[in-house]
């Protein structure tokens, strides 16, 4: 995973000649001495990686007899799932010196509306299904622009939404959970979330593909811009309210297909998919120890991936270890804080480094 | 995008001296007014800047420079007056709308991206891409390459601009207008805070702009005497108006600075000194 990285930022784009023709020369004799130092501390993912390991280990040596059983890693992978999915739009968000506290009650809200469109009006799964994530999309376009036609903060904006969504949700369902629909039974629910392993995969590719596009597109540069310097960006003709809102509708469109995937999985349409609150956390959260920090101007999609992990390996060990669930708030807590503090340090490391 | 006035019927061949002979003016703005709430910012510009010339744009802090700059641009929209570029008047709806006319900004407080590296700051908003991706090879070598031809030292274009000196950014944010095929500059306080050979530099690049004359610029200064040499002529803006305007050669560093103290003595007169 950690080569992939490299590649991708350094070189995606070109396959030609990389990086050592334009070394000047009395760096490259200085480079296999740095390169490991700085490598840790350019790459914030890199800290959140050794975390990431290093809990492996530690629960592979509480529990040896189970922990890298086939069923423990398949627990793990569909825990972090659907926070991940969650996390990479809140990442886009973040960089953005954005918030979405709704995405969470959309991944309830939308598999309801797959629910009906299948159900109720016969739509083919498909359509179906691309029909409630436009609707999710468009919940995140609202939230873009009371954002930012109507000046609200976001955390405000969006925590109304959390609120409106949950009602819609819960209004249109009655509170009661739904089957998935015939329709949609066989291979069309094992790709989508009921495989063992598709959750992670679907989470893989995302996680890939919003990597590439904050890196290598020019929408990930403005993201970048917008949330670095909103003045300079603007003076520079970048539509600020534009990236925002896309960033918006991203963040929410991702929420309803991780709901979708919860859904597909647990083999039930229920309203409490998300747990309410606890998807969003999770997946702000999983942003945080991921190395994005809330101030905007940078973040990664990667470390949010490996941040959800490091928060599933948390849960999961220390069930495992038979701790009880209270315990593990308050150490998934403390996780978060500590991790909060070293990402201040680190990114002040970095930005003291080679100048 | 209704007038194309890039395209007006003028003459391409500027004047190899600087100052287009008469000819229509690349930038003209009459009578801009503008007001922020209670704060008049403009009372009654008018001001020129023909083909080719270098414009000294000089007044005293709050005189209103930056706001006629950020109209220029098409950042601010005027409360009053009318534009033309190339004799054709425009209504400059965004910065967009102002750079698709040649008009370009360098601004004080730098538009560069700290988190960005140094030639995606350089084309920022006008990158190369290869749909869908970002051509950063392209794009690292064209900077290298536009970088070294105007003498700006930077030793790795892919640094973070936050990693450089303020002398470099400033250096880079000059850079990268030029680059994007400016036909008018407007540079807002070029020298601002930049060691006497980066300021040097920075001359130095205007002089060679001049020289080639396919660029209009407008300086905005508050230390004139440092600019006043590459300078073709000089307006003096005071309480949102054009007070002053005289070629470089018809004025020195001391008549403009007793204007300016002028001013200072009759506000001190009117009101304590802040």
């Amino acid at each position: 995973m950690s080569d992939a990285v490299q590649v991708t930022t350094e070189t995606g784009a070109s396959p030609g000649p990389p990086a050592p023709a334009a070394s000047p020369g009395w760096r490259a004799g200085l480079r296999p001495v740095r390169s490991a130092g700085d490598w840790f501390l350019q790459r914030r993912e890199a800290s959140v990686l050794l975390v990431a390991v290093a809990l492996m280990l530690y629960f592979y040596t509480q529990r040896p007899d189970v922990f890298f059983e086939h069923s423990n890693l398949v627990n793990i992978a569909q825990a972090t799932a659907p926070t991940a999915i969650v996390a990479v739009g809140i990442v886009l968000l973040l960089i953005n010196g954005e918030i979405d506290l709704s995405a969470g009650v959309v991944a309830a809200l939308v598999p309801f509306l797959f629910y009906f469109g299948v159900h109720d009006y016969g739509i083919p799964v498909i359509l179906s299904l691309i029909l409630s994530l436009v609707i999710a999309a468009g919940f995140g376009f609202v939230n873009g622009f009371v954002r930012t036609y109507f000046g609200v903060p976001s955390f405000v904006a969006t925590l109304g939404t959390f609120f409106a969504i949950r009602g819609i949700m819960l209004i249109i369902s009655h509170a009661y959970p739904s089957p998935i629909p015939e329709e949609a039974k066989g291979g069309f629910q094992k790709w989508l979330g009921q495989g063992e392993w598709s959750g992670l995969i679907w989470a893989l590719i995302i996680v890939a593909l919003f990597h590439v596009v904050l890196t290598q597109t020019r929408w990930g540069l403005h993201t970048i811009s917008v949330g670095g310097n909103p003045v300079g960006a603007t003076e520079a003709g970048i539509r600020a309210s534009r990236i925002k809102i896309g960033n918006f509708m991203i963040a929410s469109t991702l929420g309803g297909f991780a709901g979708l995937l919860e859904a597909f999985r647990i083999n039930t349409i229920d309203p409490n998919i998300g747990g309410g609150t606890s998807l969003i956390f999770n997946a702000i959260a999983a942003a945080v120890i991921g190395g994005t920090a809330l101030a905007g101007g940078s973040g990664t999609v990667i470390g949010a991936l490996l941040g959800a992990l490091v928060l599933a390996e948390l849960q999961n060990g220390f069930n495992l270890m038979q701790f009880d669930q209270n315990t593990i708030f308050l150490i998934t807590g403390i996780a978060i804080v500590v991790s909060m503090v070293a990402n201040q340090y680190l990114s002040r490391l970095r930005r003291a480094g080679r100048t | 995008m209704t007038d194309t006035p890039t395209t007006s019927p003028v003459s391409a061949a500027p004047a190899s001296g600087g100052v287009a002979p008469n000819g229509v003016d690349a930038l003209r703005a009459e009578h801009i007014a503008k007001r922020f709430g209670a704060l008049t910012a403009l009372r009654d510009v008018n001001l020129r800047l023909g083909k080719g010339e270098v414009l000294g744009l000089i007044g005293d802090n709050g005189a209103g420079k930056s706001t006629l700059i950020k109209i220029l641009c098409g950042f601010h929209k005027p409360d009053a007056g009318r534009i033309f570029v190339n004799g054709e008047e425009v209504t400059l709806r965004s910065v967009d709308h102002a750079r698709s006319l040649g008009i370009d900004t360098v601004y004080q407080d730098l538009a560069l991206i700290n988190e960005l590296s140094v030639y995606h700051n350089m084309f920022l908003n006008r990158e190369v891409v290869r749909w869908p991706l970002l051509n950063n090879r392209v794009m690292r070598r064209q900077a290298k390459a536009h970088l070294a031809d105007m003498g700006v030292n930077i030793p790795d274009v892919t640094v973070e601009v936050a990693k450089l000196s303020g002398g470099q950014r400033q250096a880079i944010a000059v850079a990268r207008s030029v680059y994007s095929d400016a036909k008018i500059l407007l540079l807002d306080e070029p020298l601002a805070a930049m060691g006497a050979k980066e300021g040097a530099l920075i001359l130095d690049l205007v002089s060679d702009l001049k020289r080639r004359g396919d660029v209009s610029i407008i300086i905005i200064a508050h230390n004139y005497a440092q600019v006043l040499p590459v300078c073709d002529r000089v307006n003096l803006l005071q309480h949102g108006e054009i007070t002053l305007d005289k070629r470089t050669s018809e004025t020195s560093a001391e008549e403009l600075t007793d204007l300016v103290v002028a001013e200072y003595r009759a506000a001190r007169r009117n009101r304590q000194p802040s």
